[in-house]
């Protein structure tokens, strides 16, 4: 019976909620942890950064315009999408990674819960990182949080998954949109999430996922004027110190990585959050 | 024919088409029909070239300096207009080097506003006249409009054609609009929108365009901007065509402003290119071709940027208008 041919796959890019190819009509084999094929992924070019940027802007001001509520319910209902997806991502993984099914299983899950755990704190930021500051004089002063604006996320080369959610629900939970370059070895699970991301109620253009070098992107994500933010935590290590020289260019908030890829299944902290809001203070006369 | 003023320069020829009203309907029906196809597929063709490097540092700079930068709102403000005067002075404060824009377009009443805002600058000041932007009033206000704007100092006048009349066939009312407002235009400058969204063909596009430049329109315009669609490049190669025929018949040479929906900086080369390749290299000046745009300067600037930095430039590093 098993004479069928499963049907080879040739996957794309995620750019403003469409899959177009890459500009540069590049494309290369994606193999397990032994060797075997699994898939093409499309090979982003400069000009493939240059698009999912302009999507990624003409995204930020609806999604950073919704009301954090809104914006937690988005990301829930992709969390139950990434449900339905569960036993593809596992495969994914286990292939990608090299790992055990049932490891696998809790790299998923763990990915799932980062996501629910970030979803969680869309309606809860301007709480814990705005303020009600005592002046001496006749003015309220409040300080509130406000999202960067698009950030360019260079996602971890070894954790496929649970990296990449760890390194991109912060970005959007805050409301700012997101350019991710996923890993070059391991890319099946980042086009998974995209093809999530594209059936769920996140807008087109908030996440924009590329496969690719990010030795070859990098630069052109870290030197975009109109990238706000740079998170460098799945570049080359010889590039990083280049990456922050030319993100000063355009004054980016950049995000150092440690030199080797940190343990993320460790419970998150709020830190990933706080790189991706700037806060505003506004003094408002009292008794008026 | 009723209007006394007629279009100066006319060879015999085409003094004889505009004798009157049948022989301007013969004329202008008696020119050859466009191939919609074949101009679509050449503008497209043409749209595909790649202009890199110098070449498109150049035509950066070219653009800027054919930019009529425009500001048509219900809402403009004596502030908005001199801010825009700003811009047209110096598009990229930054940048002493970049070219200046080659007008400022605004409502009549604006003018006075914009000439003193430009004094000594060489940027032109181009006014919308006669009705802007449906063209439906009497001729007496449309001169009176336009006698505004020339009274208050605009080197330039932009008016819209009667398109009710053409399409209904008047050739010779909208010859003579045309001829009258030119008369009432003096030393200013006319550009003849002949609103191409609403004429429909592509013929009755090259039938206007001919009727634009036998009544004297030194510039023939594709748009208000007010109507969708406005410029396109098949509408702005049967326009480059009937000017360079012109040119090739009679020695004149007039212009081509496209207008309205050119945004970004590879349309406007698609324009020069086809500029270059169907009028021919001395249109490729401020003198005899204008793009009609305001949010289109911002990108030229932001690809300049992007061309001489080495990097992606973003909407943060020029002004918002």
């Amino acid at each position: 019976m098993s004479d069928r041919m499963s049907v080879l796959k040739t996957y794309k890019l995620f750019i403003g909620g469409a899959f177009p190819r890459s500009e540069s009509g590049r494309s290369y084999p994606v193999n397990d942890h032994r060797g075997n094929f699994l898939a093409n992924a499309a090979q982003a070019s400069r000009k493939d950064v240059r698009e999912a940027v302009t999507a990624a802007r003409k995204a930020f001001p609806g999604w950073s315009g919704a009301t954090a509520y809104n914006r937690g319910q988005v990301l829930y209902r992709v969390a139950e999408l990434l449900e339905g997806r569960r036993e593809q991502f596992i495969a994914e993984v286990a292939a990608s990674e090299g790992v055990q099914a049932k490891r696998a299983q809790s790299i998923v899950d763990g990915a799932i819960d980062r996501w629910v755990w970030y979803a969680g704190w869309t309606d809860k930021l301007a709480m814990v990182f705005g303020s009600s500051n005592p002046v001496a004089g006749p003015y309220f002063n409040f300080t509130m949080p406000e999202p960067t604006g698009v950030a360019g996320v260079l996602a971890p080369q070894q954790s496929s998954l649970l990296g990449l959610v760890s390194v991109l629900a912060p970005v959007i939970a805050t409301g700012s949109t997101a350019v991710v370059v996923s890993s070059l070895d391991r890319p099946l699970p980042a086009i998974t999430l995209s093809e999530v991301l594209a059936t769920s109620d996140v807008p087109g253009g908030v996440v924009n996922i590329l496969t690719g070098r990010a030795a070859e992107l990098g630069p052109w994500l870290a030197s975009h004027a109109d990238v706000n933010a740079i998170d460098l935590t799945g570049a080359p290590e010889s590039m990083r110190a280049d990456l922050e020289r030319a993100a000063a260019g355009t004054v980016k908030r950049v995000l150092r990585a440690p030199s080797s890829e940190p343990d993320w299944t460790r419970a998150p902290d709020i830190s990933r959050l706080k790189r991706y809001l700037e806060h505003k203070t506004v003094w408002h006369p009292v008794g008026v | 024919m009723v209007a006394p003023p007629t279009a100066s320069g006319l060879t015999p020829e085409f003094a004889d088409v505009t004798r009157d009203e049948s022989s301007l309907r013969r004329f202008l029906h008696g020119l050859p029909g466009v191939d919609q196809v074949g101009v679509e597929q050449r503008a497209a063709g043409l749209g595909t070239r790649s202009i890199k490097k110098a070449s498109k540092l150049w035509a950066i700079d070219t653009a800027i300096s054919m930019v009529d930068l425009t500001t048509l709102e219900g809402a403009d403000t004596v502030g908005k207009v001199r801010s825009l005067c700003a811009k047209a002075r110096r598009p990229d404060p930054d940048r002493p080097e970049v070219p200046k824009a080659a007008a400022v377009c605004v409502y009549p009443d604006l003018v006075e506003t914009a000439v003193r805002a430009l004094a000594g600058s060489g940027v032109g000041v181009a006014s919308v006249a006669t009705a802007f932007p449906s063209g439906r009033s009497s001729m007496r206000v449309k001169i009176a409009d336009t006698e505004l704007a020339v009274a208050a100092g605009a080197s330039e006048v932009d008016m819209v054609i009667d398109r009710g009349a053409f399409l209904s066939g008047r050739y010779g009312q909208v010859f003579d609009e045309i001829a009258t407002i030119k008369h009432a235009c003096g030393d200013a400058h006319l550009k003849v929108i002949l609103e191409t969204g609403e004429l429909a063909t592509y013929d009755n596009v090259r039938r206007a365009s001919w009727l634009g430049l036998l009544a004297g329109g030194d510039f023939i315009k594709t748009s208000t901007g007010k109507v969708s669609p406005a410029a396109t490049l098949p509408v702005t190669h049967v326009m480059l065509q009937a000017v360079r025929d012109w040119h090739d018949s009679t020695g004149e040479l007039r212009g081509v402003k496209p207008a309205g929906g050119i945004r970004t900086t590879k349309d406007a080369i698609r324009y020069l290119v086809a500029v270059h390749e169907v009028a021919g290299p001395e249109w490729l000046s401020p003198e005899l071709f204008r793009f009609g745009a305001s949010s289109l300067l911002n990108d030229l600037l932001m690809q300049r940027r992007t061309q001489l930095d080495g990097h992606y430039s973003g909407p943060d590093y020029v002004t918002v208008d």
